[in-house]
């Protein structure tokens, strides 16, 4: 039979490490979102790639349209590549009204990238979201899942943005 | 304000929200202990005498829930903790979890044996991953220790509590997507019926609440002395949480009585306007909710006057917006909240998203006409009446309030007004 591993193949290290996230949900389908976000950050530019969305589905016993319809209905979820930063900025109320457009046409300047697009070393991404629950700390911005505050000028974003390695 | 009660918070910095035995040395599961030996019914009776109602949004009363859902009959019932706050402006869940996360592994323990479920899910937003290593310690600590699994306290009583994760679709806080979501499929709702508490996760019988809601239970069942019932005004009963953001110069969440006047919220405990500038209008309740100018300044945060005043408690949130944004701005931008999130499933909601967007930006650039605004209108009328779930039927509630709040607005070029 023709199934996905053989298909595509994975390198026993990277099977290893889902396999890792799949026991700590219990190889349980029903955790399918919970486990594609975890997956999803194994992978350096943090996306879902198709033999990994084909390997779960094999060992999950699930259907591949159905990985791909939860890939593609869920923002948090990604399959394609992102780059190793992406850059969350917040476009609701509580950020806007505390000008996250002006902080979002910094990060633009600075990178030289509009909204949906990857710097030429795959090291940041600019992704536009609706609100993440930080509207104390307006306007915010998250990366990899930490919440970052208080980048009101060009100074302080500069110096995030190097010091994030 | 002077003598902030400290009910709902009180657990607060008072011991290690990594630790069970922290939890226990100032009284933790005393209240599950007390449960146990209730009838459900008389858990119910307690929430209702105590006039809670859905901390969620949809201002249910919550004795009764919980007394339907005992009486559905049905094998495998479950609890449901909705931890998706998703709308704008509202992250006073994220404090209850932070800061006391025992208090509602206990809530949802009591719920479990109130209505008779063998298991409880708690459903987080992607956004509070930070949160699931502490709410994952907290559940392991509970099964350690007897609270969860086979014969709870000697009783007859088996449970369980599960952590599911969303991935950043507004549209799963609803119930029937979220029960979707937690079934391992895409979050799009479905029609109702059959009801949630009928038919909700995985086809069996589900009480669904909010974190606020179910936290505040452990603390009913040990006031004794009912300092509960000694907050609030008339039917609004007791304290609320409340989280305020935007033009205010100390954002946050807050515990008050019902009753605090709006001046008392924003100017008082959230520090007032930023540079002292006027107030334009305040949002209440998050992306779906309604807004209202200044004038509602005095009015007491209760859930009658403020329905009084054409807005509604909601998700607890207030988005204070000052003069430095129009109102048609505002509204251009709370509608991308909703045109990014609809799911897409249902015509009145994909597409009266999409054309409301098109006539506000028209709106503000003094291009719409007397019948844009006419079409805009029934558009929102639509898509309330027509709309699958909650999200479309809502996402207009802006719009319409502020229709009636500022009609100058929305006459032929007063996009500026």
């Amino acid at each position: 039979m023709l199934t996905a591993q053989k298909v595509y193949p994975l390198p026993k290290e990277l099977q290893a490490k889902i396999d890792l996230v799949l026991e700590s949900h219990d190889y349980d389908s029903t955790q399918i979102v919970g486990i594609l976000l975890e997956v999803q950050d194994l992978n350096p530019l943090h996306y879902v790639p198709e033999p990994v969305a084909y390997y779960l589905a094999d060992r999950l016993d699930m259907r591949i349209t159905n990985i791909f319809d939860i890939l593609n209905f869920y923002s948090e979820l990604s399959d394609k590549p992102r780059a190793k930063y992406p850059i969350q900025v917040c476009s609701s109320i509580a950020c806007r009204v505390n000008d996250s457009e002006g902080l979002a046409n910094l990060l633009k300047d600075i990178l030289g990238i509009d909204f949906g697009e990857t710097t030429y070393d795959q090291r940041f991404t600019l992704e536009k979201v609706t609100c993440f629950g930080a509207c104390d700390r307006a306007p915010a911005v998250r990366i990899n899942g930490k919440v970052y505050d208080h980048l009101d000028s060009r100074e302080k974003i500069e110096h995030l943005l190097q010091t994030l390695d | 304000m002077k003598n902030r009660p400290a009910f709902l918070t009180k657990n607060f910095g008072k011991y290690d929200p990594s630790s069970i035995s922290s939890y226990m040395r100032i009284g933790g599961f005393d209240a599950l202990r007390k449960a146990v030996n209730m009838d459900g019914e008389d858990i119910a009776s307690l929430i209702a005498e105590n006039k809670v109602k859905g901390r969620g949004g949809a201002e249910y009363d919550m004795g009764r829930k919980w007394s339907q859902a005992r009486k559905v009959v049905g094998e495998n019932k479950v609890v449901i903790c909705n931890a998706d706050e998703g709308e704008t402006t509202t992250f006073k869940d994220r404090e209850l979890i932070q800061n006391d996360p025992f208090n509602l592994i206990e809530a949802m323990i009591i719920a479990g044996w109130a209505v008779g479920a063998t298991d409880g899910y708690i459903y987080m937003r992607a956004e509070y991953a930070c949160l699931r290593p502490l709410l994952l310690n907290a559940i392991r600590q509970a099964r350690s220790y007897g609270f969860l699994g086979q014969h709870i306290l000697g009783k007859d009583f088996c449970y369980d509590i599960h952590l599911y994760s969303g991935a950043g679709a507004y549209v799963c806080g609803e119930g029937t997507a979220l029960i979707r979501s937690i079934e391992g499929k895409a979050g799009r709702p479905r029609m109702k019926p059959p009801f949630i508490k009928v038919s909700g996760v995985f086809a069996r019988p589900t009480c669904l609440q909010n974190v606020e809601s179910l936290s505040l239970v452990p603390h009913l069942l040990l006031d004794d002395d009912k300092e509960y019932q000694s907050y609030g005004v008339g039917d609004s009963v007791g304290t609320k949480m409340i989280s305020v953001g935007g033009n205010v110069n100390h954002p946050g969440a807050f515990e008050i009585p019902f009753g605090t006047t709006v001046r008392d919220i924003i100017y008082n405990l959230a520090g007032g306007v930023q540079g002292d500038r006027p107030i334009r209008l305040i949002q209440f309740g998050g992306a779906s909710g309604k807004v209202a100018g200044p004038e509602i300044l005095d009015t007491p945060y209760t859930y009658q006057d403020l329905r009084a005043a054409g807005v509604m408690v909601g998700s607890g949130a207030l988005c204070v917006v000052d003069d430095r944004t129009s109102v048609i701005n505002f509204l251009r931008i709370n509608q991308e909240f909703f045109s990014d999130e609809s799911c897409g499933q249902c015509t009145p909601c994909r597409e009266g998203n999409h054309h409301i967007q098109i006539i506000l930006d028209k709106i503000k650039e003094g291009t719409a006409t007397r019948e844009d605004i006419d079409i805009m209108k029934t558009i929102a009328r639509v898509m309330s009446m027509s709309s699958l779930c909650g999200l479309g039927e809502t996402a207009q509630n802006s719009l319409k309030s502020a229709m009636e709040v500022f009609p100058e607005v929305f006459t032929v070029g007063g996009a500026n007004a």
